[in-house]
């Protein structure tokens, strides 16, 4: 099912000029209605009228999350106060939060490229979406709210929290759509479990995930666990919250919704552009933004673009799931990792759960790592040999995955903290400033 | 003559063991032998208990990881060479001993031992052939 056949299934060349046309009128009203803007164009020596083709956005600064904090609250405006109806905000997990305000066409755009994301999952009029997102200044929650009203769907919005309430919602309301973190939906398998609900007897066909990294073997155990369609979904603050890119059923990439969004991949160091199918950093413009239009904002997430013709139907190029971030990527002896990669390991091997958590010391000049890992119940043996030929079947499978000796501990069951947001997974305890 | 033995994970974290014991003692479940083997990073609590079904139960609840696994007790004299005689038999049918713990009966005479061999039916076979007395569930819980 494609929501809007029009723009989703555009052919190329049309794209390409709606594109150019509409990031003119962005590129445009940045440069007179923000200050911010104008002075790094002026900096840069660029003028908004030096863009004559797409690729021209080259000469266009790049946009970082210290400026946006350097404005804060509204410097990045582009209209008055007046005109703004509502405001999200980032966690500010690491540092000054980041303010986003949109105006009533804003929300009418984040609603219908939600309103794709929950078709490509098939929800329908029909449909009951039980939204787990956080309600509040996440756009989570309202963003797949007004995504799920577009369309029709009943929308039951139990923001995040009270899970064992939110299973019995699930089975007796009979949800058939669930959007949450895919962290979460792993704990939500398990507690319908510990009440005695079968998680698969819940009416749930699919669900929408993201809002934090994961994995395809995190997306296998969550399809298992909930007989469901696990759905991977993009987006952020900064550009629009959720609604930049989400997964068709061919489950190869997620589409990026072209007609609103410019998307580009650069190499995090030098900035460069990157040719498609090469991982970098993502960069994405906003081309119908008119609350805080956003030019070459560099997201830190790591992907790549795939150009291929998808059998959904859609034109729209994909991006690969996110594949780290510029800076979650740790530095252990030199070595660069990602912690899904250590995920990846994990969840390869038989007989472990899919909780993990990474610990990095330094207890003398040299960085250690550990990594704790759940043992299933089911894989306790009553002998030593046995967890001891786990433990180092693990510690293995990640060595040839990142390429460097890591220290596994085997814990009980339901040992790590649970959380009910973003996963808390990798701890640094260097002390890497003295 | 298996003897059902339970088996708890510990990670090696403070007050693990007092805990598994406390929930065991709070619901009247009396342990009639005990070993701990243990690594740098967990141990495993193999416990004879009166009640193993139960004692399972109980542990689950806490959030223990709990596995019951078949052993054999035997009865040897409590003298010198007493055990290393009955491990002569196994050394000779060529089964290796996974594990092994043993403890004195109360009236002194006899020591109980009880093992796991990675084959328990030839293990009983070979003990009943020798002469050696192999502890039934009654005999255990008398101790």
């Amino acid at each position: 099912m494609i929501w809007n056949k029009e723009a989703e299934c555009m052919p190329e060349d049309k794209l390409k000029q709606l594109q150019l046309k509409r990031l003119k009128n962005t590129v445009l009203k940045a440069y007179e209605r923000v200050p911010y803007y104008r002075k790094k164009f002026d900096e840069a020596g660029f003028k908004p009228k030096d863009l004559k083709t797409l690729e021209d956005i080259r000469k266009i600064p790049f946009t970082s999350k210290a400026d946006l904090r350097e404005v804060y609250p509204f410097g990045m405006f582009a209209s008055p106060l007046s005109e703004i109806v509502e405001i999200h905000m980032s966690s500010g997990t690491t540092g000054k939060p980041v303010v986003a305000g949109y105006t009533r066409s804003d929300i009418g755009v984040w609603a219908e490229v939600m309103a794709r994301c929950l078709t490509m999952a098939g929800a329908t009029r029909d449909d009951i979406v039980q939204n787990c997102y956080g309600y509040g200044l996440f756009t989570g929650g309202f963003g797949v709210h007004y995504g799920a009203q577009k369309i029709g769907a009943l929308v039951v919005p139990a923001s995040a929290g009270n899970t064992r309430r939110q299973i019995e919602i699930m089975r007796d309301f009979g949800s058939t759509i669930l959007t949450c973190t895919p962290s979460y939906a792993l704990y939500m398998a398990e507690v319908a479990q510990e009440m005695g609900i079968d998680p698969t007897s819940l009416k749930l066909k699919a669900g929408c995930f993201g809002a934090e990294m994961w994995t395809e073997q995190m997306r296998k155990e969550i399809e298992k666990r909930f007989e469901i369609d696990a759905l991977n979904i993009y987006g952020l603050t900064e550009i629009i919250g959720p609604g930049v890119a989400h997964e068709c059923i061919e489950k190869g990439g997620l589409h990026i919704f072209e007609d609103h969004f410019l998307v580009e991949i650069v190499d995090p160091d030098t900035g460069e552009p990157l040719p498609d199918g090469k991982r970098g950093e993502l960069v994405l413009t906003t081309l119908t933004r008119e609350g805080m239009p956003m030019l070459r904002f560099k997201t830190k997430d790591i992907s790549s673009i795939i150009k291929e013709k998808c059998p959904c139907g859609r034109t729209f190029a994909k991006i690969e799931r996110i594949r780290g971030r510029t800076d979650d990527m740790l530095k252990v002896r030199g070595v660069m990792i990602f912690p899904y990669q250590i995920e990846k390991a994990i969840l390869e091997v038989q007989g472990v759960e899919p909780h993990y958590q990474i610990v990095i010391t330094r207890p003398q000049y040299l960085d250690e790592l550990e990594v704790m890992v759940e043992m299933s119940r089911e894989s306790f043996s009553d002998e030593v040999k046995h967890i001891e030929n786990l433990r180092k079947k693990i510690e293995k499978r990640i060595e040839e995955t990142v390429g460097i000796r890591v220290k596994v501990t085997l814990v009980e069951p339901k040992s790590l903290p649970r959380s009910e947001g973003k996963a808390k997974r990798v701890i640094d305890k260097r002390n890497l400033t003295e | 003559m298996k003897i059902k033995q339970i088996s708890i994970f510990l990670e090696n974290k403070k007050g693990r063991l007092y805990e598994a014991l406390k929930a065991l003692a709070e619901n009247g479940i009396n342990i009639r032998a005990l070993s701990i083997a243990d690594t740098s990073e967990f141990g495993i609590l193999r416990l004879i208990v009166s009640d193993p079904e139960k004692a399972k139960e109980i542990l689950e609840k806490n959030e223990f990881t709990v596995k019951i696994t078949n052993v054999i007790a035997i009865a040897i004299k409590d003298k010198p060479g007493g055990l290393a005689e009955a491990l002569k038999f196994l050394y000779d049918a060529d089964i290796n001993v996974e594990y092994i713990y043993a403890f004195v009966e109360k009236a002194g005479e006899k020591a109980v031992v009880v093992l796991r061999t990675e084959n328990l039916d030839k293990t009983i076979s070979i003990f009943e052939g020798k002469g050696i007395k192999l502890l039934n569930w009654d005999d255990v819980l008398a101790l």
